[in-house]
């Protein structure tokens, strides 16, 4: 009995701990083992070293996915950054009608991945799309034809994706303004200092933790970006779209080819070590509760 | 037999030791004070009295029975917290009796003591409302109802003063003494405030990192500190530390104050003896009287040869606090309202030489 | 003055422009879907349309072709139900249990384990399907709606975690000591004292993990038979049919049908996620 009420929380917690234990490092463990096998078809488990590595470097669809992931990840990032600051700057000026723009600007993170890249598939769509509709205007030459040209087409993806995460960088940044200590604000605007000063010298510095989860929130949704590029482009024309997160999948489930599979999600996992690491570390370490 | 006995308790979290080796002993109706500056390990001590925190090591008896390892729950004792930690959703009737009906006292019994009690701090008209309405002094009140329908063998109090202002803290703590001789309670009461514990308490107990630097009543604290510390901490304005050099001179010491200016400032203690030739001297500010012609002087009181030089005058009203400087540090002596005194100007000092304390300049410990 | 009118019609202007970028899929979605064919073919992709017909609505919730079956999206959007409610709801009394321990009931190792689970949040999910797959199958629930069900809750619960670790870390350790003292126990003070609290970060589980839930399509399309199938994988499947002619009313019809439970909510409870998310503190 004494030692059932000293353990309840150990108890409460063990179930997770078990799935997390097996669900997560356990498969991880697991796909990394697979990746350095000879699978195909089923999994085999005698080590072969990195060969399923070498042929993933070696395949010229993986290095279109790379790039992929290099041009949209940067374009969507920055892109979606900028917006979102300017739109949460341009908010706290005391605007009529902010809860409607705000709640206007944040809907499409509501949407899912699929029904934004079935939207967008035909907005793009040159047939009769904005293409067809700006020609209609009377400009005959107009040309919008992104989502059908293999070296343009990963725009379209950033396209969709800034229109999909923005607002909610935005929502983000609104509330870190929102938070910096408004005597800081008042003592600098009785010293005179203009608002735009005010802006890039007090207020954005103290955001720097915010500027940051906004990285890795995006960088994130960046790298497991999988359904908009099913939905928008199924990683066409060829595979001029195809990113890691749609090349994984395509070796796993139409190729067939699990060591390819489970090499490249091991890349994907490397990447977003490399960038959410640090930040956890950095988050976990320096607070404790008070 | 003790209501509460602490034997060699240790405490300690991963490699840092937290509480050295305290041993305390209190008895039934005592109102223990456990004092000291921030860090200095009395909340975790009460924490460990409540059976909160793990002890390391050692032994706590509450009414004779040895309750070490035994959950707080089963401890007979009632806390009262810093924050007040009411739970916010219950109405102020419900925190009171949430203990009895976490433990199965029949309704009736619940509702006599909730009435009592209430009566008892006058909260009677607050009984429906939620934590969230009531101001810092009726949560206070709030949080002591808790305790007190509990009728436990040992109350714990836990800096419940602290988040009062300073008026509600002095009315609060003349309340708490009368709880205290109304209920003859047994309680253990933490604090930083030095006034609150001199006030309260029938016992103290100073605490610095960790480790006990004196037990005892409010009056062998403050005329008798064990130490520098203690002296330094217990008092305000707190006791004059003085450096100074002594010397065995026919029977009697001669005690040499350096002050600027001028030769060492030279008083005799008839009755000292044996103190090594640096010591410190410790004269708590009202021990220090004016010594000009026809000054009435109690019958201790040893005038210095010479005077001093008075760099600043304070007048508080009831009293004039005059600020020197002796044996490099600044000094401070209460005089009368109306007392002569001026800054910048010499004035003649005497000290109540009974009441001074000696301290050894190495390790701080009292010498007399 | 002047300048500074300027500025602000300016301001505005560049607001509202934002404001159309964000409104137009929608707007031309929802116009599309309450055209015929025949006008999408023949009006522009911003006008309105002159004539509403309600035809592409029943088609999509009702008759159009997922694959070979043609049963519109009706079945897949019950999937959807039927996974995401179960999900949801242990989730999230899962991460409350969870959070309320890591806040309130430290033990030697819990932040390492709590590091754990948070790191487990992060990880890209392509990792872990392979193995789920063959776990679903060892497990005797590949292909069904409760092994979806299964893989929600276990990627689930490093969020909901989170989110009542960091909520229940705001309240002050002395309300559980003094519950102690008073003789409640762990489940005692959870269910007498925190849960009642629980309101504002219980929506923002509840949201998020609906959020979630019913917009993923990776696990769906990865785990699902085709009678478990989620709406979203539906819906993608529709779009892609190949057979007959491409009906672009339907497809944006069943678009809205697909996002209309979580805008939903969004609208109705979207507040109430923010204010949440800030009521306790911003960061653990």
């Amino acid at each position: 009995m004494e030692w059932l009420e000293r353990n309840v929380p150990k108890l409460v917690l063990a179930p997770s701990f078990v799935a997390i234990l097996i669900f997560v490092y356990g498969f991880i463990a697991w796909t990394a083992w697979i990746s350095l096998t000879k699978s195909r078809l089923m999994p085999k488990y005698e080590i072969d070293g990195f060969g399923q590595f070498e042929r993933l470097f070696a395949a010229p669809r993986w290095d279109v996915a790379m790039n992929n992931l290099f041009i949209f990840g940067g374009l969507f990032i920055v892109i979606s950054m900028v917006i979102g600051l300017l739109l949460a700057i341009f908010l706290d000026q005391k605007i009529r009608a902010e809860g409607v723009l705000r709640t206007v600007y944040l809907y499409p993170m509501a949407l899912s991945l699929i029904v934004t890249g079935t939207a967008w598939k035909w907005i793009l769509n040159p047939g009769l799309g904005i293409q067809e509709t700006v020609r209609g205007w009377g400009f005959e030459s107009f040309t919008f034809d992104w989502l059908i040209k293999p070296e343009m087409a990963i725009y379209t993806v950033v396209l969709a994706a800034v229109w999909q995460a923005s607002g909610f960088v935005m929502a983000l940044f609104l509330a870190g303004l929102r938070s910096v200590d408004t005597e800081i604000i008042r003592a600098a605007q009785v010293d005179g200092i203009p608002n735009h000063r005010i802006y890039s010298a007090i207020i954005i510095p103290t955001m720097a933790p915010i500027f940051l989860s906004a990285f890795i929130v995006l960088a994130h949704l960046a790298i497991k970006a999988f359904d908009l590029v099913i939905a928008l482009t199924n990683g066409g024309p060829g595979y001029s779209t195809d990113l890691p997160a749609t090349y994984m999948y395509a070796m796993a489930f139409s190729r067939g080819d699990l060591g390819q599979a489970a090499s490249s999600a091991m890349v994907m996992m490397g990447v977003i070590f490399a960038i959410v690491v640090p930040y956890l570390y950095s988050e976990l370490r320096p607070r404790r509760d008070h | 037999m003790p209501i509460l006995e602490i034997d060699h308790l240790q405490k300690s979290y991963g490699e840092t030791q937290i509480l050295h080796d305290i041993n305390i002993s209190i008895e039934e109706g005592d109102f223990l004070v456990l004092v000291g500056p921030s860090g200095c390990g009395k909340s975790t001590l009460l924490n460990c009295i409540a059976g909160l925190e793990p002890i390391t090591g050692g032994d706590i008896s509450i009414a004779g029975r040895n309750v070490t390892g035994v959950s707080p729950k089963d401890r007979d004792i009632a806390m009262v917290f810093q924050s007040y930690a009411l739970y916010p959703t219950m109405s102020v009737a419900k925190n009171i009796t949430f203990g009895m009906k976490v433990r199965g006292v029949d309704k009736a019994t619940q509702d006599a003591k909730l009435k009592q009690v209430a009566a008892q701090l006058q909260i009677e008209q607050l009984l429906n409302r939620k934590p969230g309405q009531l101001s810092g002094g009726q949560r206070q009140r709030v949080a002591m109802g808790r305790a007190l329908v509990r009728d436990p063998r040992l109350f714990l109090f836990d800096e419940p003063l602290s988040n009062l202002d300073a008026k509600l803290r002095v009315s609060m703590r003349t309340e708490i003494k009368k709880l205290h001789q109304d209920l003859n309670a047994s309680i253990v009461y933490v604090t930083h405030d030095q006034i609150e514990a001199m006030t309260l308490a029938t016992k103290i107990v100073v605490m610095k990192g960790g480790v006990i630097q004196q037990i005892g009543t409010p009056a062998e604290i403050y005329n008798r500190p064990a130490n520098m510390f203690v002296a330094d901490f217990m008092g305000s304005p707190a006791m004059n530390l003085i450096p100074a050099r002594a010397r065995a001179d026919a029977g009697a010491t001669r005690i040499e104050i350096d002050r600027p200016g001028a030769a060492p400032l030279v008083i005799t203690d008839p009755v000292a003896r044996d103190l090594p030739a640096d010591i410190v001297l410790g004269v708590r500010p009202e021990d220090i009287h004016e010594a000009t012609e026809g000054a009435h002087l109690p019958g201790n009181a040893r005038r210095a040869d010479g005077d001093v030089l008075i760099d600043i005058v304070e007048p508080a009203g009831a009293d004039t606090f005059a600020v020197t400087q002796l044996g490099g540090k600044p000094v401070t002596a209460r005089l009368r309202a109306e007392s002569p005194v001026q800054a910048r100007q010499p004035f003649p000092l005497a000290f109540d030489l009974s009441k001074v304390s000696y301290f050894s300049p190495k390790d701080g410990q009292r010498l007399n | 003055m002047t300048t500074n009118t300027l500025l602000r019609w300016g301001l505005y202007a560049v607001l509202i422009l934002f404001a159309a970028f964000y409104l137009m899929p929608l707007f031309v979605m929802l116009t599309t879907s309450l055209k015929s064919l025949e006008e999408i073919r023949t009006g522009g992709l911003l006008s309105l349309p002159r004539e509403i017909t309600f035809a592409p609505w029943a088609e999509a919730w009702s008759t159009a072709c997922a694959g070979t079956q043609c049963e519109g999206l009706r079945p897949f959007f019950w999937n959807s139900v039927l996974m995401a409610v179960p999900a949801v709801a242990i989730s999230t009394v899962v991460g409350a249990l969870n959070g309320y321990v890591f806040a309130q009931w430290q033990f030697r190792g819990a932040n390492l384990f709590f590091a754990a689970i948070l790191f487990g949040c992060f990880i890209p999910f392509q990792v872990v399907l392979l193995p789920m797959a063959q776990a679903l199958g060892f497990l005797g629930l590949a292909g069904s709606i409760p092994g979806l069900i299964f893989v929600h809750v276990i990627y689930g619960i490093g969020f909901t975690t989170l989110f009542f670790r960091n909520y229940y870390v705001t309240i002050p350790q002395e309300l559980v000591r003094a519950a102690k003292v008073d003789g409640a126990g762990f489940f005692r003070i959870f269910f007498a004292i925190f849960l009642p609290i629980s309101l504002p970060i219980i929506t923002v589980s509840v949201i998020w993990q609906f959020t979630q839930i019913w917009n993923d399509f990776l696990f769906g399309v990865s785990f699902s038979g085709p009678g478990s199938q989620p709406v979203t994988v539906a819906l993608n499947n529709i779009v892609n049919s190949t057979t007959g002619v491409k009906a672009y009313n339907v497809d944006m019809a069943a678009a809205i049908i697909a996002a209309l439970p979580t805008l939903l909510v969004y609208v109705v409870a979207g507040k109430y996620f923010i204010r949440g998310l800030t009521a306790g503190s911003v960061k653990g």
